[in-house]
């Protein structure tokens, strides 16, 4: 037996790991329709309601993911706007042709990614029908195969990048009715997918850093739910499962590690289920008259709404319901895992009760009733008739793929990097042709005007801003990954100021004021020109730059009217000479008695009154040559 | 396969036919899949693989190295018949398809998508209709709908007729959308009928989970088992899954190019609303027919000569010249506002008149009736012969007008046919709420 210890021996364990991104374009149209690719939060002006039906294959067979989708009977709820959404959405006009600069920002990655570009782009149907989709698919197509990229722990294979449209947004459930939003429908997304050939969480990670600094050279969106990681994982024996949503790469080693413990623990429970003869009747059982009077809470409120109370056996899983399997999950979870998706909030097991309100009493009625055996359990569902029933045949079907190993799976992360069940691994066979839209060649000459026009990659840029502007390295790193050389060479370009300056404010000086909860992101690039052209023609002094700043986010004024408020221009030539014209005169005793002498106590004086708006050597200077004048 | 030029003599020379596995090594990179057939339409440089993640690529033949990895089958759809048994406890309702794919079936090997014509493709396709009556199909023709001619509208009055003999106790027509209206109207005029006759379809086509058919066909078997035995078109009467329109065959036209509440009553209420099932009356003053009260009557002798010109600010006579030199019986005019057309016309239309040719103006306006006494235009073309529509919709018109010269030559029996109300497609009244989807609901 494993135990859940710190060191797993990932190589040995055969584990592989493929990695699936998905991020979003920044095109001025969606893939598909020319609403503009943002998201809402305004009040819906109407909603759609629809339902969804699998259309089934000419061996009467539905995609499995599909099919069970279909089984849970929902109906669709989409918020739409007149103005922000079209009727290409919400699937009541036929899709515009695909947007070309989604596909030119395609040919790029690919290209960057030493991929090879198809001959002809053809639009796929992919049947997804749990609503995140109007039309009941998802419009997707191959772009190119076969890229590569090294690792310190080995060469990956980038083995396919699919153009297609980003899915409704989903907003939540309320009495049957799932609701999305319409917004997110049809911007362009790119999904690059990678060969399952990682055996480290480092590798997978370096691999997504390397892709994620690829995206980011072109016209990709930026932010939070603009890129999306799956995780593809298995180990040997194990099966490969699907983890969708990996938002955070630094929790990801545990999230695998979680994941291969529960490959294994699955294991051990089939062989265990496998020793004892395990066997799932396919029988569902009523056990509404056993438990009309009981105290279980849920179970009364059932029947007293005229649901059921049903059950089933499973000869042979008695105390393996009850095994953990990731951290504070059970095999118990994973079953009530399928049976959630039919509807029930829960199921009920034997390795859990008495417990729940269900008497120890009752549960010896149950095993009398059932005729549960030693090794033998049951799983207990209360709810609606047709809930309760699918509910127990998902446990059933769960079960029996028990004894024969870890199941093929979509499962979602968890923020505590566990992982959950979401619904079967899609089969390829749930794609067909999207007659709508022709086929696309991809011309020679397309191909060449985008490899004529890369642009720069994430590293060559450092390089280049290094030499360039005489930066030092860790201040181009910065700009890089903050994504600011653009901005960085424009204001300098703007203002004349010394490049360092410009790059250490935007670098840090930025970044601090963000801190302090101040809006820096809707801070215009005009304003920051214009602090520097202040600073620039000698209006403000180098150490009033932040505080200007500061000045023109909380007063929402320009840099000038910021620094008079603050009291931070500079005086001109002419008035800091009046102002030590007059200190002078104001300490004549001083000057005859001390002569020169009295240029230190004077400057004092002068800096004190001038603080911040006279340059000092400026100060020394108009001071000594005054003192000068008047001993004359 | 529809491989055609240098695609498919290569394919051939090569032993490739579509279902094989095949290879192709480009500039050091293999693609592996199966190969599909190509669009009748599309290039001949390209040949189409389905690569094993189901993704469809379509690849260049030129510098390209092609190899046979293994024969497939020729994939096709082989489907057992179904046993069903009638249960003599539920209404018998028949589907007739003319070609419009209410149900589909996908071919996930190759991704096709097939149109189910036959009944047990259809109760494959939508097993729930069974629930609701004893379904049988038939799949009279295979066109599309815009390829629709008058002599069809015969063919399906008189498959309908012949299902309505045989003791159905409600028909389906099963239809493309973009002309279901004229041929709602043709089996209005054509039929008789003691049972209702429902023409459903759908704006998304039936190969899509989306697809607004199920509602429709389901909806529609709700309306033939109901009493209202007219020519009725059942579709969605707003973007939502929830519920269907009843609209009178003459009353309905298609006004949106591709939204599922595409079809409208004009100048007139939707009949009924079926929602859950459930036929209910949104007029209850409004007369209609009720199931048994006639007996079953084909009138299908037409006139397909007929002409429809739409009058507009740069219309020249010489185009009602034509169809009076070209032997036409009949001319529909779809004119401006009240019903007119320029008055350089009336000399063309006093020529017809002259030839016992019939002509009706109805207007473009669709909502609201004609009226040629209130502009001198409109009086001068009422001395020429012209026979107003009043409110009835330029479609309809000019399938009374079809229907009637098939009733008559006689230029005066004509008029009188086409003046008269015979299946709800005029009115005299005009109703505020008739307006663009005010039905005041």
């Amino acid at each position: 037996m494993i135990e859940m210890d710190e060191n797993i021996d990932y190589e040995k364990l055969g584990l592989m790991m493929g990695l699936e991104i998905h991020q979003q374009l920044n095109t001025t149209k969606k893939l598909f329709c020319p609403c503009e690719c943002e998201l809402t939060d305004k009040k819906p002006d109407y909603r759609v309601l629809r339902y969804l039906r699998p259309t089934q294959s000419e061996l009467g067979k539905i995609d499995r993911a599909a099919f069970e989708e279909s089984r849970r009977e929902l109906t669709f709820l989409y918020d739409a706007y007149p103005q922000h959404t079209c009727l290409v959405e919400s699937d009541d006009e036929p899709p515009h042709p695909l947007n070309q600069e989604a596909l030119e920002i395609g040919l790029i990655i690919a290209t960057l990614l030493d991929m090879q570009v198809v001959d002809e782009f053809h639009t796929m149907r992919k049947q997804v029908i749990d609503g995140s989709n109007t039309g009941g698919f998802q419009r997707t197509g191959l772009l190119a195969i076969q890229g590569h990229m090294n690792t310190p722990y080995g060469r990956v294979v980038i083995e396919n990048l699919c153009l297609e449209e980003d899915a409704a947004r989903r907003m939540g459930q309320r009495k049957g009715k799932v609701e999305f939003r319409l917004d997110r429908l049809g911007i362009p997304l790119l999904e690059i997918t990678t060969d399952p050939s990682m055996n480290h969480p480092e590798q997978v990670r370096e691999v997504a850093y390397q892709i994620g600094q690829v995206l980011r050279s072109t016209k990709v969106k930026r932010g939070l739910g603009t890129i999306r990681q799956d995780l593809n994982i298995s180990i040997r024996e194990g099966a490969r499962v699907e983890v969708k949503g990996v938002q955070d790469l630094d929790s990801m080693e545990q999230l695998v590690k979680n994941e291969v413990m529960r490959q294994l623990k699955l294991l051990e429970i089939r062989d265990e289920l496998r020793k004892r003869g395990a066997l799932v009747e396919n029988q569902i059982y009523d056990l509404g008259e056993i438990l009309q009077d009981t105290e279980s809470k849920i179970i009364a409120k059932a029947i007293k709404k005229g649901g059921k109370v049903l059950s089933i056996k499973l000869n042979g899983y008695k105390g393996l319901i009850g095994k953990e399997v990731q951290p504070g999950r059970r095999f118990g979870t994973e079953l009530a895992g399928y049976a959630k998706k039919m509807g029930v909030a829960g199921i009920f097991h034997t390795d859990e009760l008495p417990a729940y309100g269900i008497t120890s009493q009752e549960v010896e009625l149950i095993n009398g009733f059932l005729e549960i055996g030693e090794n033998d359990a049951f799983i207990l569902v209360a709810d609606e008739g047709d809930i309760a029933r699918n509910a127990l045949e998902e446990v059933q079907r769960r079960a029996k793929i028990a004894t024969e190993g870890v199941p093929e799976e979509t499962r979602k992360a968890l923020d505590d990097a566990n992982t959950e069940y979401l619904r079967p691994l899609p089969t390829a066979s749930r794609m067909y042709v999207e007659t709508d839209i022709p086929t696309q060649m991809v011309s020679s000459e397309l191909l060449e005007r985008v490899r004529a026009n890369l642009p720069e990659l994430p590293e060559e840029k450092k390089a280049r801003i290094i030499n360039e502007y005489g930066l030092s390295e860790d201040l181009s790193h910065q700009l890089v990954r903050q994504d600011r050389v653009k901005q960085f060479e424009e204001i300098v370009a703007g203002c004349g100021v010394e490049p360092t300056t410009v790059a250490s404010l935007l670098a840090y000086t930025l970044k601090e004021l963000r801190r302090e909860g101040l809006d820096v992101d809707n801070l215009p690039d005009s304003h920051l020109v214009g602090t520097f052209q202040l600073l620039k023609q000698g209006k403000i002094s180098k150490d009033a730059v932040s505080d200007v700043l500061v000045g023109v986010l909380k007063k929402n004024c320009t840099p000038e009217e910021a620094a008079t408020n603050l009291n931070l221009m500079m005086l001109s030539k002419e008035d800091v000479k009046g102002i030590i014209i007059e200190i002078v005169a104001s300490n004549e005793k001083m000057v005859i008695e001390r002569n020169m002498g009295a240029m230190g106590p004077l400057m004092g004086t002068a800096m004190k009154q001038l603080k911040g708006k006279a340059d000092g050597k400026l100060v020394n200077k108009l001071l000594k040559e005054e003192i000068q004048k008047y001993l004359k | 396969m529809s491989y055609r030029g240098r695609a498919k003599q290569f394919l051939e020379s090569q032993n490739i036919s579509i279902g094989d596995m095949i290879s192709i090594k480009k500039n050091g990179t293999e693609y592996r899949g199966m190969l599909l057939d190509r669009a009748e339409d599309a290039d001949q440089m390209h040949i189409v693989l389905k690569m094993d993640s189901g993704y469809n690529v379509g690849l260049a033949l030129a510098e390209a190295e092609v190899k046979l990895l293994e024969k497939g089958d020729k994939p096709e759809i082989n489907l057992p018949p179904l046993d069903i048994h009638r249960d003599p406890g539920k209404m018998d309702v028949s589907i007739i398809s003319t070609g419009g794919t209410v149900a589909s079936i996908i071919d996930y090997k190759t991704g096709a998508v097939h149109p189910a014509f036959t009944a047990d493709d259809l109760l494959r396709a939508t097993p729930e209709l069974l629930d609701e009556a004893n379904i049988s199909g038939k799949a009279i023709m295979n066109i599309l709908s815009e390829n629709m001619k008058p002599e069809f509208w015969v063919q399906s009055a008189c498959a309908v007729a012949d299902e309505i003999n045989e003791g159905a106790d409600g028909v389906i027509v099963a239809h493309g959308t973009d002309t279901m209206h004229y041929t709602a109207a043709a089996l209005s005029f054509i039929m008789e009928s003691p049972v209702p006759i429902v023409i459903t379809g759908a704006q998304r086509s039936s190969d899509r989970p989306s697809s607004d058919a199920f509602l429709n066909l389901m909806s529609s078997v709700a309306m033939a088992k109901s009493d209202i035995a007219e020519v009725t078109v059942c579709m969605h009467p707003t973007e939502n899954d929830n519920k269907a329109h009843i609209h009178r065959g003459t009353r309905v036209r298609k006004m949106h190019t591709s939204r599922r509440d595409t079809f409208n009553s004009i100048n007139s209420p939707p009949l009924a609303k079926v929602k859950d099932g459930k036929v209910k009356i949104i007029d209850k003053k409004f007369a209609y027919h009720k199931r048994g009260e006639c007996q079953l009557e084909v009138n299908d002798s037409l006139e397909e000569k007929v002409g429809f010109i739409k009058s507009y600010p740069g219309i020249a006579a010489e185009l009602l010249d034509y169809h009076i030199d070209k032997g036409y019986r009949g001319l529909l005019i779809e004119g401006t506002g009240l019903g007119h057309c320029p008055d350089h016309l009336i000399p063309s239309l006093q020529r017809a008149a002259d030839e016992e040719i019939p002509v009706l103006m109805t207007s473009q306006c669709l909502y609201g009736r004609t009226n040629l006494n209130v502009y001198s235009t409109g009086r001068k073309l009422l001395s020429a012969g012209v026979i107003p529509a009043g409110d009835m919709l330029p479609e309809v018109a000019y399938v009374k007008l079809v229907w009637a010269l098939g009733q008559t030559s006689k230029l005066e029996e004509v008029k009188k046919i086409i003046e008269t109300n015979l299946k709800g497609e005029m009115d005299e009244k005009s109703s505020s709420k008739y307006f663009l989807r005010d039905y005041g609901e």
